[in-house]
């Protein structure tokens, strides 16, 4: 580090006024970045980590201020400084990029253009010159065919794309510090590893400093020379990125650590030591019927129907191994959008259509009772179109789904709906907090499928089954009469599972469940699924771009590229010992941190 | 852009048939006998059977109908009983006078609404925000009438500053040449500064009572939407990047604040256009709302198919006006069509 650093915070506080009174929201902290330096300050949400570089740039919003400390930047004090001299430090001195690159962009101003109006502002180019250097601040981040990018809208370019003009729009007038706040969150791995090498890359060649905001450690310890912890507005541990893996000093850094999936891990090492207090069931068959019996009226019912409909002089174990969902060339095609004259759609004889676009290109695959199988891929990868088709909301181009042995694929989607199957096959979303209906309390979320298809009636009954998922899912009693915006992350991915297993399915699709969660939260709500595929008897198909995540919840991992499948087979084969260059290449994107 | 406004036109022919039919319909459900009210109170019942079979009034429902569509393709829209005009020609005649009142009503209305819709999200919780509120209850509640008569009880009874309330143009004024229809706009045209004058003092205290009243679904919609972008991610970075105030607020957030506002002035508008009936009759403008009423309590059947119609279509040229507005600011839109 050299003598004078480049940026310090001193002592500082910031307080944000709300309803409650006044709420410190960064506590007394001190960092110095030096010239030239990459520090990540790492933390989960809450911890202050973002609040901290906003205070830097003076972008609070108007309910927060720095109550109390310091910053300097290069000699200037930045608490002090009138909004004037702010406005000539940001963007030219200290700039920031953000995480959802396409959000971050204006979405009506064509890119270039939103380049120019930096570079104008602050002097670095004339109207006559601006084009031509917002072209080639776009080369300089390594976009292909910049002159045209330079007419592309935001909702043109992929989110990779957008977060290179992010980039772009940051460097452009050479700033000393660049603030980057979780620049690669919602990123597919290869995506996240080519944005995070390019900005390494840039700010090393320019001898700029960079703050790495982020809540993955492997990421920050990958990429940056030092290491800050936050917890709850307060600095815990400042290490060298080098050490921090090797020797935590604090106990919430280990914790952090020992919550980040890695290779060589079980599920159980993500938890702190002590084991969960629930039993674990040996004969999922045995715990589901013993879960029923407590609800003889409901329930019950309906794990009766599901034993009569299937074989009686089946063993339990033949039962177990038989393909639950039997997934043959299945295809999805969208058209493309037609160019075909108005008056020649009138007349019902368009063009020859287009070959259609095939989201997803004749995929076969089968899900054993019992099992989880992983499906990874990136986005556009043609995952989520899959799982939307198992569950029915839409239609299959082509293709069988042999769910229990009726061919669910051939029922259109908008009458599954009345299906009996359909209560045995639930969902779990990605985002806990948009998948709840926001003026829905937990219960009345939770209960949802229950009054639809469910045979319980009356209130009495519908609220102590909806105490006993709680109590399954570990969420506790007394918040089930919360809104969503009354609960935290964990708790609403808690309600979501809650409502996903509140008619008991056969096969609960998970669709990136914990992608929106902490760590450590990420570690108990894995865990807890685990246990309750355990308990239940339920089969997962769980939808990931992370793989180390992949590799510890599945038994079996199917990788998709492009609407088909390049691999499949054991998790321990696939991830340990791949074979297709894709996911050799998805696996290697994957942040290694020094150790 | 011309595919799109094409497709965009050809799915309201569907609509401009349904209203064709529920207005022919509903004009021949209304209480009140067309004949029995030409022929006069003292007219015998033999008269009156006479008008009617004149009238084609006597014929079944379906041949009416055949013979009214007949018409309408040749762009014939009847013959309207009060004024003896063919109702194209009384049409014609008013549609710019409301035109005219209601543009300008809306203009004055945007001019004081946008910016302080605008100044109201940028200055949340300040006396701007709060003047905001006050000016926007005040509009909507108060009615047009009471808001039309103070303005003519003080600005031209006891201030004397605008002249008698008495139409388009006072009695000494003649219309300029017919261009536009539009009067301010057709003077100008001519050259004659005079009427022009003359028009504008007339036209000035009926906007301003259609302005207040319009303006606060638009102060109230510039400022949701404004605050809305304003919290927006890409409005943090534009502050990031060290760009201007003005920047920040004018090209980054008020364009794509726009939008919103954008549909409602065209909800505004296409409402005021027909609805002004009362400020019409206060100031005795010689608009078409005021028509229509007349024409309906004289069960004059012509004249209100005629007008709704002419609504219904305005209504349609007006909403593909805003689509392509949308395309215009929002170049997402523009893919979609």
């Amino acid at each position: 580090m050299t003598a004078a650093p480049l940026l310090e915070i001193r002592n500082l506080t910031v307080e944000f006024a709300t309803r409650r009174g006044k709420v410190q929201a960064v506590k007394a902290i001190d960092i110095e970045v030096g010239k030239g330096e990459t520090v990540a300050i790492v933390g989960e949400s809450g911890s202050g980590k973002s609040v901290t570089s906003y205070a830097v740039v003076r972008i609070l919003d108007r309910a927060g201020r720095v109550a109390e400390g310091s910053i300097a930047f290069s000699g200037v004090d930045l608490v002090a400084a009138t909004e004037a001299q702010m406005r000539d430090l940001r963007g030219r001195e200290i700039s920031m990029i953000f995480q959802n690159p396409r959000a971050a962009l204006n979405p009506i101003r064509k890119v270039g253009k939103q380049i120019e109006d930096v570079l104008l502002q602050h002097v670095q180019a004339t109207r006559g010159t601006a084009k031509e250097k917002a072209v080639e601040a776009l080369t300089k981040v390594r976009i292909a065919r910049p002159e045209e990018r330079y007419d592309a809208y935001p909702f043109e370019l992929s989110g990779g794309m957008c977060q290179r003009v992010v980039i772009a729009l940051a460097l452009a007038c050479q700033p000393q510090l660049l603030i980057a706040d979780e620049p690669t969150t919602g990123l597919d791995v290869t995506t996240q590893k080519a944005v995070m090498d390019l900005i390494v890359e840039l700010t090393r060649e320019r001898g700029m400093s960079t703050i790495l905001i982020t809540h993955d450690l492997g990421l920050a310890a990958a990429y940056c020379d030092r290491v800050v912890v936050m917890e709850k507005g307060k600095v815990v541990e400042t290490a060298l990125a080098t050490e921090i893996f090797r020797n935590p000093q604090h106990p919430y850094t280990r914790k952090l650590m020992q919550a980040t999936p890695r290779v060589g891990m079980s599920l159980r090492d993500l938890l702190p030591d002590a084991p969960p207090a629930s039993s674990y069931s040996p004969h999922p068959e045995e715990a589901r019927s013993a879960v029923s019996k407590d609800h003889p009226e409901g329930a019950g019912a309906s794990f009766e129907t599901r034993t009569a409909s299937a074989p009686q002089d089946e063993g339990l174990d033949e039962m177990k191994g038989r393909a639950l969902l039997v997934v043959e060339n299945l295809v999805k095609e969208y058209p493309r959008p037609d160019t075909g004259s108005l008056f020649a759609k009138l007349m019902g004889k368009g063009e020859p259509a287009k070959a259609a676009f095939r989201a997803v290109d004749g995929i076969s695959f089968s899900v054993a009772r019992g099992e989880t199988l992983g499906l990874v891929g990136e986005s556009g990868c043609g995952k989520s179109t899959t799982s939307l088709m198992i569950t029915r909301l839409i239609d299959p181009s082509g293709g069988r789904i042999v769910f229990d042995g009726t061919d669910i694929g051939a029922i259109p989607a908008k009458h599954f709906a009345a299906s009996p199957h359909r209560r045995r096959i639930q969902m779990v979303f990605q985002d806990p907090t948009d998948s709840l209906n926001p003026r829905f309390t937990a219960e009345r979320a939770i209960v949802d499928p229950i009054l639809r298809m469910g045979a319980i009636k009356g209130r009495d009954a519908l609220r102590a089954r909806c105490e006993e998922l709680a109590k399954l899912v570990g969420l506790p009693v007394e918040l089930i009469d919360r809104f969503p915006h009354q609960l935290s992350g964990g708790q609403k991915a808690r309600v979501g599972i809650a409502r996903a297993i509140a008619l008991e399915p056969d096969l609960v699709i998970l669709d990136e469940p914990t992608a929106a969660l902490d760590v450590s939260v990420q570690a108990v709500v894995l865990n807890l699924l685990e246990e309750l595929k355990g308990r239940l008897g339920m089969s997962y198909l769980f939808v990931s771009h992370d793989l180390n995540v992949v590799r510890l919840l599945c038994d079996r991992v199917i990788v998709m590229k492009t609407g088909a499948i390049v691999e499949q087979g054991t998790a321990e084969e696939v991830l340990g010992d791949p074979k297709a260059a894709y996911t050799k290449e998805l696996l290697t994107a994957i942040p290694h941190p020094p150790t | 852009m011309l595919r799109l406004i094409g497709q965009r036109l050809l799915t309201t022919i569907p609509s401009i048939i349904g209203v064709i039919i529920v207005t022919f319909l509903l004009t021949r459900v209304l209480p009140g006998d067309t004949a029995a009210y030409f022929a006069g109170p003292a007219a015998s019942p033999q008269a009156i059977i006479e008008i009617r079979s004149k009238l084609g009034l006597d014929q079944p429902l379906p041949v009416q109908f055949v013979s009214y569509v007949t018409a309408l393709v040749k762009g014939d829209l009847g013959q309207s009983l009060t004024t003896g005009q063919p109702v194209t020609k009384d049409l014609a005649a008013r549609l710019p006078a409301s035109a005219e009142l209601t543009l300008a009503g809306l203009l004055l209305a945007m001019a004081v609404a946008l910016p302080l819709g605008v100044l109201a999200a940028v200055k949340q919780g300040s006396w701007i925000d709060h003047l905001c509120r006050v000016v926007a209850t005040a509009g909507v509640s108060l009615p047009v009438f009471f808001t039309g008569l103070l303005l003519v009880y003080v600005f031209y009874f006891i201030l004397g500053w605008s002249p008698a309330p008495l139409g388009r143009l006072d009695v000494f004024a003649s219309e300029p040449p017919r261009v536009t229809g539009l009067f301010l706009i057709d003077s100008l045209l001519a050259g004659e500064w005079e009427t022009f004058r003359a028009a504008f003092s007339q036209l000035i205290l009926p906007a301003l009572t259609l302005g207040i009243f319009s303006l606060a679904p638009i102060t109230r919609m510039t400022r949701a939407s404004m605050l809305a972008v304003l919290g927006a991610d890409f409005v943090r970075t534009a502050r990031a990047s060290g760009l201007s105030g003005s920047k920040v607020i004018g090209t980054y957030a008020f364009r794509n604040a726009m939008l919103p506002v954008v549909t409602t002035l065209g909800m505004v508008f296409s409402f005021l256009l027909g609805a002004n009936v009362l400020v019409e009759k206060v100031f005795a403008w010689p608009g078409v709302g005021s028509y229509a009423v007349e024409a309906l309590i004289a069960s004059d059947y012509a004249p209100i198919q005629g007008f709704v119609l002419t609504m219904a279509i305005l209504y349609v040229a007006l909403n593909l006006m805003i689509d392509v507005l949308y395309g215009v600011i929002d170049p997402r839109v523009r893919l979609e069509g």
